[in-house]
């Protein structure tokens, strides 16, 4: 492989991320422009322009500049901005402080990211490369120290002693369900088969996680590093990467890592002339959430409809794909593996809690100020995230809930925020690490719509094998959407919570097993929401259309007439300079009235529940 | 094969290694509701509603759970009735319940389950109705496919690729969409189906049924008379009218297995184009004449045919439709008569 030759070290680095998130902001281009404005002003070799995978993970300041040495952030960049920041790299001029990143509560400039609150919190292991290296590029990695664990395995380690480490270091399965990694890998190793596989799996289907297709996107080669230790610890030379087809970006970058591993040597035959022989194929997925699933996701790699093996049966690590031992992990636990090699399982257990060992990554979203994806220590609190690193609820809301695990997950309160999140305390708080997911909503989502949400999406997700959750998460959606409606019945809660409950139980795999936790967690901790829609037939949060009502205030409203020429159904009466009235029994509660009335009056309001005509 | 010896509610069970707990129990005659097992079959594992419980272990459905030596299980606690309630009431609530209209009416396994756990009104009532209104598949000649009352147990599933191996259907869609499709949803005369009914007769409820059945009041054990298989079958007969056919499990030539003529191809019993005398052709028309008749006419001609050309020139050819003891006495019959000249449809 031809090398790049650089005739100067340059003096300064500008990272632009690449990401989907990036480029949809934009990145692709302020990247072009910026690279020709600096090569006009002559200053390619001192100023290098370089693309990585990813931003820094402060997804809603796209795109984003990072000026290396010197760790400047410039946010929310835009063409335009190109030719000034081009020019302050010439000698004597000043820094485009316009665009540094400004506190949102204090609205001082911080020149530096690490000085952001977003980043100071964090502890980037996994994720250390993502964001500076190019994923495109082998050689980035490797200068990063890439393929100096799998050197390492390969030339100076026996399989069972990585299998020691692995076990050491107390990493847990960053998939979610949080099985131990190294015994994971140990009954592999133990299966008494000569054919075995390892499948990496990166179908990440959960709304609102995008963890998995960021490191991917960024650092594609920790993945297939981690995927060939892992293949020579249990003793297998295939690896399939199962990964969303809708992630294109991702499929492309590992693609090309795969290419450029293969050119060197760390993928093939006697890879550092170890006699250890490896490959990696990747398997688009078709788009079933289910095939998450590792038994429904081996069998869709057979070309067979996904759908999850019922237990008792077999682990897959005794009996997987194409019914041979198979090892099969997340994409983040694959990503962890590199690390644990090169620094130690005792520095890995050395972060964390007791039981979970490392760090844990999320995607924050959803109602904080700062977005994005970030990388904890597990122990830390779900307050150090919202309010540290997610800077707290914006436009002076207050929180609500925050909702961990995707629709697998649960939803927790304000009173559990300063709990140490690790597998075991989510779970005993009726939620979920799971993949990562982590959705703050404010005030004003109704709890009773977030759930009916999340049983919408596993109710068209299920696979449609087992009664309980096939009819069961079907039975809850048609109860919960009766609620939303103001058709609930009292009863309904408590049939709600004996169905969820034995939907628990019963169900065949982890869909099912999991679907009713977002309504089991949300009538835990907010059971009052639940009786004012059927109760009072209002909805607190003013979501459900049904159970609210659109009021013009006549003490605020100057007769503008602006809401009456909007209303689509002709509710609202009233002539210029004369109090408007909406007819309650016309309105559709589309809400355009309240989007129409100039700020300055705010005379429209939405109140809960519905009013009758003349109140 | 080796004995295995396990307790269920309390009782000691012998049965051999391998056989599930579901299967043992039924044996013993102890009844576990079950809706998706059937014993021709792969086990699935989809109802939900064999749940039982095995002492220090925990919850596990009977039908996927192999016996082990020793293994203590319950079918009868708060928790299994649980579960085992929620599955068959939102089966039910998902069931296009007009039963005394099915076909399957107090032979539908649905039924049985729900009479054992005792569904009461006010519980369902609590429930949203699920059931969808789908089109229903008349397009078979000799059955009809009501996904209404189809409750993805897959037995047809498996039938087809286990019995038949055949594969015609399979689980399509998602969620509650999820139903049981031909390829690429085409009615089913479209498909590759045999139309040998394996599946109608293994559904537990009324989804698959047979055209215009009339439920027999007595049966009778025979062969069926169509190819030289012989496999057993058991005629529904009604009044002194054959209404159905059904494999003889019993039958060691075919264990109750049957294809498409055998299961579906009796109407000829009481066909109006049926012959029910000989014919002779007179000046171009057949015309009805007594087995003397005719019997006397075949005679006459194959004398005037031996006499003319020799015995040689005589050849016969016997059907399948008869039996091995009708068939050996033809072929004695020809040979008397002189020609070695014999053949037999079925030796195609």
């Amino acid at each position: 492989m031809i090398r790049k030759e650089r005739s100067k070290i340059p003096v300064k680095t500008l990272l632009l991320g690449q990401g989907t998130c990036c480029i949809s902001a934009g990145a692709e281009q302020v990247y072009t422009a910026l690279k020709r404005e600096i090569a006009q002003l002559g200053m390619a070799d001192s100023v290098q322009v370089k693309r990585t995978g990813l931003c820094h993970g402060f997804c809603q300041l796209d795109p984003v500049v990072i000026i290396e040495p010197e760790g400047l952030l410039y946010s929310e960049v835009k063409v335009d901005d190109v030719p000034e920041i081009a020019r302050s790299f010439l000698p004597g001029e000043r820094l485009v402080e316009r665009l540094f990143y400004h506190s949102p509560v204090t609205g001082e400039a911080i020149p530096r990211y690490r000085d952001i609150a977003f980043y100071q919190r964090q502890q980037r292991t996994v994720l250390k490369n993502c964001g500076y290296i190019d994923p495109e590029e082998i050689d980035d990695y490797l200068t990063n120290g890439g393929y100096q664990a799998l050197r390492q395995v390969l030339l100076e380690m026996t399989p069972e002693q990585v299998i020691k480490q692995v076990k050491d270091s107390g990493l847990r399965g960053l998939g979610g369900a949080g099985f131990p990694t190294g015994r994971k890998w140990e009954s592999c190793y133990q299966a008494a088969e000569n054919e075995k596989y390892v499948v990496c799996n990166a179908d990440e289907g959960d709304p609102g996680a995008f963890q998995d297709r960021s490191i991917l996107e960024g650092d594609p080669h920790s993945v297939l590093e981690g995927m060939i230790i892992a293949g020579y610890a249990v003793g297998a030379a295939q690896g399939y990467i199962y990964v969303r087809a809708e992630y294109p970006l991702a499929v492309k970058r590992l693609r090309s890592a795969i290419v450029q591993a293969r050119e060197e040597g760390f993928l093939g035959e006697d890879i550092f002339g170890s006699g250890f022989g490896f490959d990696i194929e990747i398997f688009p997925g078709a788009g079933a959430f289910v095939c998450g699933e590792s038994t429904a996701l081996v069998l869709s790699i057979e070309g067979k409809r996904g759908m999850p093996k019922p237990l008792p049966r077999p682990r897959t690590t005794e009996v997987g794909l194409w019914n041979k031992p198979t090892l099969l992990n997340n994409v983040k636990t694959f990503a962890a593996i590199r690390w644990i090699i090169n620094k130690g399982a005792d520095w890995f257990s050395s972060i964390g809690t007791k039981k979970s060992k490392g760090t844990a990554i999320f995607s924050l979203t959803g109602k904080t100020v700062n977005c994005g994806l970030i990388e904890v220590p597990m122990g830390i609190t779900l307050r150090e995230i919202i309010f540290g690193i997610g800077g707290g609820i914006p436009d002076n809301k207050k929180f609500k809930a925050v909702q961990t695990g995707g629709p697998s997950g649960g939803v927790l309160p304000e009173s559990l925020l300063d709990t140490a999140i690790d597998f075991d305390s989510l779970t005993a708080a009726g939620s979920m690490m799971g993949s990562g997911g982590m959705v703050v909503v404010d005030e004003e989502t109704c709890m009773v719509d977030l759930a009916r949400y999340f049983l919408d999406f596993t109710q068209k997700e299920s696979c449609g094998q087992c009664s309980l959750c096939r009819l069961g998460s079907l039975q809850m959606l048609e109860i919960l959407t009766a609620i939303t409606k103001g058709e609930g019945r009292m009863a309904d809660i408590d049939l709600l919570i004996e169905l969820g409950e034995g939907i628990k139980i019963g169900s065949l795999c982890g869909l099912g097993q999991s679907a009713p936790n977002p309504v089991l967690s949300t009538i835990r901790y907010f059971r009052a929401e639940y009786e004012a829609h059927i109760l009072m037939q209002q909805c607190p949060a003013k979501r459900c259309k049904a159970l609210i009502s659109y009021y013009i205030v006549p003490d605020k409203c100057t007769g503008c007439t602006a809401c009456q020429r909007q209303c689509p159904v002709n509710a609202i009466t009233g002539d210029r300079k004369k109090i408007h009235v909406i007819d309650q029994n016309k309105c559709t509660r589309c809400g355009i009235c309240l989007s129409v009335c100039p700020e300055r009056f705010s005379a429209v309001e939405s109140v809960p529940g519905r009013l009758v005509s003349g109140d | 094969m080796r004995k295995i010896t396990f307790v269920i509610n309390g009782r000691k069970i012998e049965t051999n290694e391998r056989n599930t707990i579901l299967r043992a129990s039924l044996a013993h005659g102890i009844y576990i509701p079950h809706l998706c097992d059937h014993p021709d079959l792969t086990p699935f594992g989809g109802c939900r509603l064999c749940v039982v419980e095995i002492e220090g272990r925990g919850l596990t459905i009977s039908c996927k759970a192999p016996v082990e030596e020793g293994l203590v299980v319950q079918t009868e606690t708060p928790v299994i009735n649980k579960v085992r309630r929620i599955a068959a009431e939102l089966l039910i609530v998902n069931h296009h319940a007009e039963c005394l209209q099915c076909v399957r009416n107090t032979e539908c396994k649905l039924q049985d389950i729900a009479a054992y756990i005792g569904i009461e009104a006010d519980h369902l009532q609590r429930l949203r109705q699920t059931a969808g209104d789908h089109p229903i598949d008349n397009s078979n000649p000799f059955f009809i496919r009501n996904p209404n009352k189809c409750v993805l147990c897959g037995i047809c599933v498996r039938t087809c690729e286990e019995i038949n191996g055949v594969r015609v259907l399979d689980f399509a869609f998602r969620g509650y969409e999820t139903k049981i499709s031909t390829l690429m949803n085409k009615p089913i005369n479209e498909s590759v189906c045999e139309s040998c009914g394996e599946c109608v007769v293994r559904c537990p409820t009324g989804a698959l049924i047979i055209k215009d059945y009339q439920r027999p009041d007595r049966v009778v054990t025979t062969i069926c008379p169509y190819c030289g298989t012989g496999c057993g079958i058991q005629l529904g007969v009604r009044g002194n009218k054959v209404v159905s056919v059904r494999g003889d499990r019993d039958n060691p030539i075919n264990k109750g297995q049957l294809c498409v003529k055998g299961r579906f191809g009796y109407h000829f019993i009481d066909h109006p184009d049926r012959l029910t005398t000989p014919l002779i052709k007179r000046n171009g028309a057949f015309v009805k004449a007594s087995w003397d008749k005719a019997l006397e006419l075949v005679a006459t001609k194959f004398k005037e045919a031996q006499d003319r050309y020799g015995p040689e020139a005589l050849a016969g050819l016997s059907s399948a439709r008869i039996t091995n003891e009708e068939n050996y006495l033809f072929q004695k019959l020809l040979r008397c008569l002189g020609t070695n000249s014999i053949d037999h449809c079925a030796r195609l």
